[in-house]
Formats: C-alpha cells, structure tokens, sequence
C-alpha cells in the first residue's frame, strides 16, 4: 500500500465559504493530504467537517482559497477540465434525468464525455452486468428505486472509465442490500481495474472495508491511516454492559452516554456498547446506585472514530433523561396505533400486502425493509395522506384519513425530505408550525424557545433554513414535530444523510420522548437504529416478513449459525431468503 | 369557529412571508405587470401611423390631384411611386414594399362632376389582412371625406364615390383606450394563476403539503390559506395597472371605483379557483407551469380581448362562458370607459362568482383526494 504511486496530493488546502447572512464558514483549515492509487481512501467525519468541498476541489469545480491540489499528476487550478476529463466525480445528488430511460441516461453521458462506438460496445455489457440494471434499460429513472438511481449515477460516472474516482456519501437513502450491492461493484473496479477511489462517508462500516481513512473534523484532518491502526487506538476502552431487567437498552444506553468519561455508547443486542475514555478505566460503571455488569469487547472502526471526536468535540449536547419508570409505558401500555390486514395497490401493482402490527404507548417502533418495500406507503396511510384499499387502520383510535383536525393534532410528522419551507428563516418555520397546531402569545414563545435551546438552535434564528447543514435541518424538522408535544410521532428516515454524532443526539431525544410516553413509529436504513427500537418489523415487496425485538430478529434470522449476527447481516439474511423461497415458489 | 380562523390567518401570513420574503420575488410581482402593461399599451394597437402606397392615376386630373392631395395631407400615406397602369404597381405590392395600390379610374373627374359613382379602387396586400384592412379603412374614410366635401361644393347629387368598404372607421379613435382597461384583467390572470398554481406545486414538490395535511389545517383552510394571499397579490397588481392606464396613458375614467373592484375581486376569486383547481391536477411545479400555459392561451383568445366574442363559432362562445376573463374584460371596459353600473354588470359578476363558487370546492376536495 504505502509504495504505490499517489493519485492526489493536497498541501495546505483552505477554503472559505460565505452564508447569505454574511458569516463566513471555514470549509478547509489548512489540509495536506495524499491518496494512492489503486485502493479505496476513505473520508470519514461529521456533518461540516469539509469533505464535501474537499472532493468538490479535487474534482476542479471549486477552487481553493490557497494551498496547491494536484490530481492524477495535474495542477487542478490551472487544468481543471484536463483532470475533470480524467476522474469520475459522483455528487451526493447524481444529475440523472428522471424522465429519461436508464439506457437513455447512460448514452447521454457517453455522448457527453465523448465515448463512441467500439469502446461504448466493450463498456456497456460489462456496466449492466455489475450494475444489474440491464432488465431496466427502458425504465424511466425517475421510475428506479433509490439504491438502483444510485448505481445507474455510478455506471454514468464509469462510462468513460476514469483513473480516480471521486464518490460523495454515495450509499445515502439507500437500502443495505443495495448499499451492499453498490460496494461490490466499487472493490470489483478496484480489485480488476486498478481504479483509485475516494469516497466520503457516514458510514463507518464502510470506512472500516477502506485501504486508508481520513478522519476529518472542522476542515482539519484528525488522523489517518488503515482502519485496523485506527480501530487499534480503541483497545481495552470497549465493554458491553447489561442493564437492570425490564430496562429498554435504549434508556439503559441514554443514561450511559450522558455519564462523564463515557466515549460512546450504543444498543447492542438487547445490551449496551461502551466506549470509555482510556483514563477512566478503573472506576466501576453504575447507574442510580446499581453497578452493571460489564463485559469488554474487541474494538470496531466506529468506536475508535468515537473516541477519536471526543477528545476534540466541543461540549457534547446532553438531553435530560427523568428517573427510570418501571412500567406504565412499554410494552405493557394500552394500544394506540393499530394495523390490521392492510393492502395497497398502485393499478395492479401491491405496494402493501395484508400488512397487520399494533404499537402500544411509550414504544418505539420500527419499519425496516428495502428501498420499494412498501415502508413510505404504509407511513402515507397511517398519517392519513394516502387512503387504504384494505384493511383497517387506527392511529390514536381513529382512522386519521377521515379523522378530523383533532385527531391530527396528536401525531407528529417528520417526512423523508425534513419538509420545511426554505426561504424561511429557523423562527420564522417554528412559528408557523406552532401557531398551525393552535399554540398562541406566551405558550408559544416559551415552546419555541425550549426546543430551540434543547436542539441547539439559538444562533441560526434567522438563517434561512434553506441554507441550514443538513444535521441543522432534521433537527429544525424534529423541533416543528414536537412543538405541539404529540402523543405519537412519526418519523420517516428522519436519520437519513446525518452523521454518526447526530444521529445519536436524535437517538437520546427519542429515548427521551419514548420515556414520556410519547409513541414513536420510525423508518430507517441504519440498521444500527433498529437496536433502539422496541420491536421492529421488516417489510419486503409489501409483505411482512418478520417481526419481534431486536434480539428475537437476531436469533431469527442466525438459524443453527452460533454467532449472533449483526443487525445488518440479520435483515440481508431474512430479506434474502424470503426472496430465494419467492423465487422458487416462483419456479 | 376562531380556531379555524386563527389557523387560516396563520395560513395567510406563511404564505404572504414566502411570497414577499426575497426582494427579487417582491419586485417579480410587480414590475412584470407595469411592463407588460406598458408594453401591451404601444405595441398592441392596431391604429397604423404610416402606410406607403403607390398611386395609379390614370385620369391626371384636377380632380385626382385634389383627391391625392387630401390622402397625403393626412400624413398617414406616403406615396413610393407613381403609375399610369396597375400592372406596373403590382410588384411592389407584391414584394410588400406597399400596403396598398389607391387607382384612380380614367372618368374620375367626369364622373364626378356629372354626379356618377366616379370609380376609385383600393387595392391591399391580403397576406396581412389586419395591418392592410385598416389602410383600406383609412384610404376609404378619407376617400368619401373627399367625395363628401367635393359633394357639398359642387351642389351635385348622388352616389359620389364608389368606395364603401369600413367608411365607418373613425382614424381618430385609439385601441388603447379599449385594449389598457382590458389588461387590468389579462394580466392579473395571467400572474395570479400561476401563482396561485406554483405555490401549490412547489409546496408539493418540498413535501410541505404533507405537513399541512398532517396537521389539524383541513383542505378548505388550506384553499383558503392559498387563495387570500393570491387575492392581495392580484388586487395590488390590477391597481398598479389601472395606475399606469390613468396617468401614463391618460385614459378617463369613467365610472365608480367601487364597481370596479367589486368586479376585479370576484373575477380574481374565479381566476385563483382555476389556478387551485390547475394545481390540484399537477404534481410538480413543470406540470403546474404546463398547465397553467394550456389553459391561458384560451382563455386570452376566448375572452374578448384581440377578437369580440361575438364572431366565434356557438360551440366557442359556450367556452367564452366559463372563461373568467370574458367577464372581466366586459366588466373593465364597461366601468372604465362607459361608466357602467353594478347592476347592468350584474350577471357578469353572478357569473364569476358561480365559476368561483365551482372551481374552489373542487380544489379543495382535489387536495385531500388526489392520489399519487
């Protein structure tokens, strides 16, 4: 690895970035950095850390403040199209045109780059062999499921097969299948073709796979080298902790990542991952006078990552958890969102097939499955946004379709996009969504005013929201949900595009909420988030394939195999072979 | 009952933020309507202020030269050469260098003293029948001013001269005076609509809706929410307009203001319930864009504006009945240039409330119920 030749090489790279309120927004503070050929390089760090603007220089499109950036052997800010017509960038939205069928795409961008005749001949079976896509040639893309746009984005990108390839958090919105498909055909290009790749990611399990990862933070480069160096950093710091019975692991997990000299803490399996700061080794861990036991574990990338972004973090934003109240809320809980026998159907097509769950008060639910799975419809029809054509459905007692504005007063709503009005300012969308839900004068203001303490939002008041980062947005869309403090919320891929650091944050408010009594139903690609939940469901082609807490799923899905599967690894194995038995049903 | 209508004030206030946030989108509603209106008001005019000619004279007499004298003096026709035959005229029609050929027949002198039609041909270019129709207007008119004046010196009687087509046109009177009142409603429909069907669209599009329809708004607030903002938007700019026809092209006014913006309220409420009802159908801001163009075009040709309604086919006078502008060119024109009374306009205003009291239910069903 270390002898081969370099692809790019970074020195000293700054940018500044300018809001339209006027502040001015440091991207890159001064970063030096090398990638080698023929491997895959990770970057890896929090929402604003600056990888996005770093692959936006490299690919020639912005240009650098000072610094030199030279790629593929060339000077970037001075031939910017002779690198651009050598490396392959994929942007976090790929442009594909939606009304334009898959193959029309993909001879569009042959055309754009120049690729003609003999050499689209050689380079056309093979994309649709590793991409799969060759039974969709005539689809329209806007028709693709999101894991499918995103590989057709990837064949357009390989079209003229590029030395480096620059890839922008590709596998966002994408389903673990899907994402695992998509990483086939990137080591596949690297393995064959010697195709250098760097990619940004928030997954860390994708950065682990990586040949050399770059931790950034803030425009700065933390650290860097092979993940096993990186992950090294973590040894002895991990222990997997059982809590109290009857605890739900995800309050059991809040309370943990709140003490001090706790690095990192997860639900795992029913149980609690911790990461502890190396120093704090020696003191026993407890909780409201009960010590736990604990159980040290081999450290993952994630941990170390962790950690890692501890000793730099500023004040880690901390929700406030009540004392534990045994029963009342949980499982043991009265009813409040009933589905029974559910069917959907688009033409002749079943979105959702005879789909039946009950979700009692204080539980968190959630509603796995593939990209087309039949999730977003199933959310569509519970909020009332979209009529059933079978089955009954109840949420809070009544059937929020034909419910009236009461009823719907009760739920909270964040949807896939963080559906917020862009020109308005943080105060300005608040406002709006508290006085719609009949919050008026002082009530009002003190609402808004606590939840924008409690999501950090204070000192973006008047920034468009619009122009918020990305982990800002979901948490003003979070904040709208709850400012009418409902009974139910609703959360669809509220995590999507967050950062590993963020997405816990969301986590510990849910945890909160849950322990409120507030039931919470969400939809989500991270299967790590599944561990939070109660009970989850997976849906494949409309259908319910498996249901149960996460442990039950777990074990389902491990058979006679002794080792307890990843989350992950557990949903690819259920979703799979429920669709070999199709198949040969099929057959 | 207050509830609602605190949640539709806060409807109204959302929507008016938006639309009025961004000094470009401010500046977007206002300017494009005076332009327009400027624009319309010189361009869209069907008087002609210079009209070449030829002349094919083929009396010489005192009488012609008299008659050609008159056609000059009025400093419309500019003659571009003269001929004895109107074989030698014809190629310069032909090549559109003229408008029109004015032939003066070889008795026109005689005839004309003796009290016989004396003949005088007015030849145009067909090809633009509109630009060429009005020159033969003109040359006609002044023709018979001339025969008339010539008539009444001489003592003689009888048919003068024997050119009759449109002698009723009057040179004098300008289509601006009908066509700027007439804007004030084509207008603001053309903006209102649109607005009205993009802010739904792109609502549509961000997944806003959504949060209105999960939230305790229902679809009638929701209408309503849309439709106020769009109706403070479309009454500003008709006002804009009506301020530009009074004091830049100084046009009277002569009827009451109050008609008229009882009329312009309606017919905006008409106008927004087509624009609610275009984008209910719609599922992205392209297809409310496309839309809204389909329906326009229509309902400009049918309402009045450019042709009367009245020389339509039956089958497109029917469609003239559901198009809110038909109303409200006929309820401007009425109230700004005759004076007219609210109740002589009376069933036109019924008529707008009608396709109003339609079109919004419809939209508001349409937001619950469409299916995606």
């Amino acid at each position: 690895m270390e002898d081969r030749p370099l692809t790019l090489v970074a020195r000293d790279l700054r940018k500044t970035f300018r809001r339209d309120t006027g502040e001015a927004v440091e991207a890159l503070a001064g970063i030096s950095l090398e990638v080698r050929k023929g491997a895959l390089t990770a970057l890896v760090g929090p929402d604003g850390a600056g990888k996005t603007t770093l692959l936006r220089l490299a690919s020639g499109l912005v240009a650098p403040d000072s610094g030199s950036l030279e790629v593929v052997g060339l000077d970037v800010s001075a031939e910017p199209q002779a690198v651009q017509d050598r490396i392959g960038y994929m942007p976090q939205r790929f442009g594909l045109y939606e009304d334009l069928s898959v193959q029309e795409n993909l001879d569009l961008y042959a055309d754009l780059h120049g690729v003609t005749g003999a050499r689209r001949a050689e380079i056309y079976p093979r994309l649709f062999e590793m991409t799969q896509l060759g039974r969709f040639k005539q689809r329209p893309a806007g028709k693709l499921s999101g894991g499918m746009k995103q590989k057709l984005g990837l064949a357009c990108t390989l079209v003229r097969a590029p030395e480096l390839l620059l890839l922008d958090e590709p596998t966002v919105g994408v389903d673990p299948l899907s994402r695992r498909e998509l990483w086939e055909i990137v080591f596949k290009l690297i393995r064959e073709d010697g195709l250098s790749v760097l990619v940004a990611t928030s997954y860390l399990d994708e950065a682990e796979r990586c040949a050399h990862a770059v931790l950034m933070h803030a425009g700065k480069i933390l650290a860097e080298g092979p993940p096993a160096e990186i992950t090294a950093k973590a040894e002895g710091c991990c222990f997997l902790v059982k809590g109290p019975q009857g605890l739900p692991a995800r309050s059991l997990q809040a309370r943990l990542f709140a003490l001090p000299g706790i690095v990192d803490a997860v639900p795992e399996a029913g149980r609690v991952r911790v990461v502890r700061q190396p120093g704090q080794l020696d003191t026993a861990l407890e909780i409201a006078g009960l010590s736990l036991d604990t159980e040290p574990v081999e450290p993952r990338f994630e941990d170390a990552f962790m950690m890692l972004f501890d000793s730099v973090a500023e004040e880690r934003a901390r929700v406030s958890h009540g004392t534990i109240v045994a029963g009342g809320s949980g499982p043991h809980g009265e009813t409040v969102v009933e589905v029974h026998d559910l069917v959907r159907m688009f033409g002749d097509f079943t979105a959702v097939d005879h789909v039946s769950f009950s979700v009692r008060r204080g539980e968190v639910y959630g509603l796995l499955g593939p990209n087309g799975a039949g999730k977003s419809t199933t959310f569509r029809m519970l909020c009332g946004l979209l009529p059933a054509t079978g089955g009954t459905l109840k949420v809070a007692g009544a059937d929020l379709l034909r419910a009236g504005a009461k009823a719907r007063a009760r739920l909270g709503y964040v949807a896939q996009k963080f559906s917020l009005y862009g020109q308005l300012t943080v105060d300005e969308n608040l406002e709006f969504f508290a006085s719609a839900y009949g919050l008026r004068g002082s009530g009002k203001k003190d609402r808004i005013r606590a939840l924008k303490n409690d999501f950090a939002l204070e000192n973006l008041s008047d920034l468009p929201s619009g122009q918020l980062p990305g982990g800002f947005k979901q948490r003003l869309a979070l904040a709208a949900a709850l400012l009418h403090e409902p009974d139910i919320l609703f959360l669809d891929e509220a995590t999507s595009g967050a950062d590993p650091i963020a997405r816990r944050q969301f986590w510990g408010r849910i945890t909160a909420l849950s322990e409120q009594g507030v039931t919470v139903i969400v939809t989500t690609h991270f299967m790590d988030e599944a561990e939070y939940c109660d009970r989850i469901i997976i849906l494949d082609a409309g259908k319910n394939l498996a249901e149960g807490t996460p442990l039950e799923i777990r074990q389902q899905a491990a058979m006679s195999d002794e080792t307890a599967p990843s989350m992950e690894e557990a949903f690819i194995a259920i979703v799979e072979r429920e669709r070999l038995k199709r198949t040969e049903k099929a057959a | 009952m207050l509830a609602s209508l605190l949640r539709i004030l806060t409807l109204i206030r959302k929507e008016l933020l938006v639309i009025l946030k961004d000094p470009k989108s401010r500046a977007s509603l206002v300017v494009p309507p005076i332009l327009q209106c400027l624009i319309f008001g010189y361009a869209a005019t069907y008087d002609l202020n210079s009209v070449p000619y030829v002349l094919v004279d083929q009396d010489r007499s005192t009488a012609s030269i008299a008659l050609v004298a008159k056609l000059e003096g009025s400093g419309l026709f500019q003659r571009q050469g003269t001929f004895t035959q109107t074989e030698q005229a014809a190629p310069l029609l032909d090549a559109g260098r003229v408008m029109v050929i004015v032939v003066i027949g070889p008795r026109f002198e005689r005839d004309l003293q003796a009290g016989a039609p004396a003949p005088v041909q007015v030849i145009a270019d067909g090809r633009n029948s509109n630009t060429s129709g009005i020159a033969q207007g003109y040359a006609s008119s002044i023709i018979s001013d001339f025969a008339a004046a010539r008539q009444a010196e001489t003592g003689a009687k009888g048919a003068a001269v024997k050119v009759s087509t449109r002698a009723w046109f009057n040179p004098q009177l300008e289509t601006r005076w009908s066509m700027v009142p007439s804007l004030i409603g084509t207008i603001t429909m053309m903006m209102t609509m649109m607005l009205t069907a993009m802010s739904v669209a792109r609502e549509r599009e961000e997944g806003t809706f959504d949060q209105l329809l999960v939230a305790p708004f229902t679809p009638t607030e929701i209408m309503i929410g849309k439709a106020v903002p769009s109706m403070i938007v479309g009454i500003t700019q008709a006002s804009a307009i009506l301020l530009v026809a009074l004091f830049w092209f100084r046009i009277p006014f002569a009827g009451s203001v109050l008609t008229l913006y009882a009329g312009l309220a309606l017919f905006l409420a008409a106008a927004i319930g087509f624009g609610l009802f275009l984008s209910s159908l719609a599922g992205n801001m392209q297809q409310a864009m496309i839309l809204c163009f389909v329906f326009l075009m229509p309902f400009m040709l049918l309402s009045g504006l450019v042709s009367p309604t009245d020389n339509m086919p039956t089958a497109l006078q029917y469609l003239t009945m559901i198009n809110p502008l038909t109303y409200a060119i006929r309820i401007t024109r009425t109230v700004y240039l005759e004076g007219g009374q609210f109740a002589e306009l009376l069933p036109d205003m019924l008529a707008l409330v009608v396709i109003a009291a339609v079109t919004m239910p419809i939209a508001a069903w349409m937001f619950k119920h469409r299916l995606n």
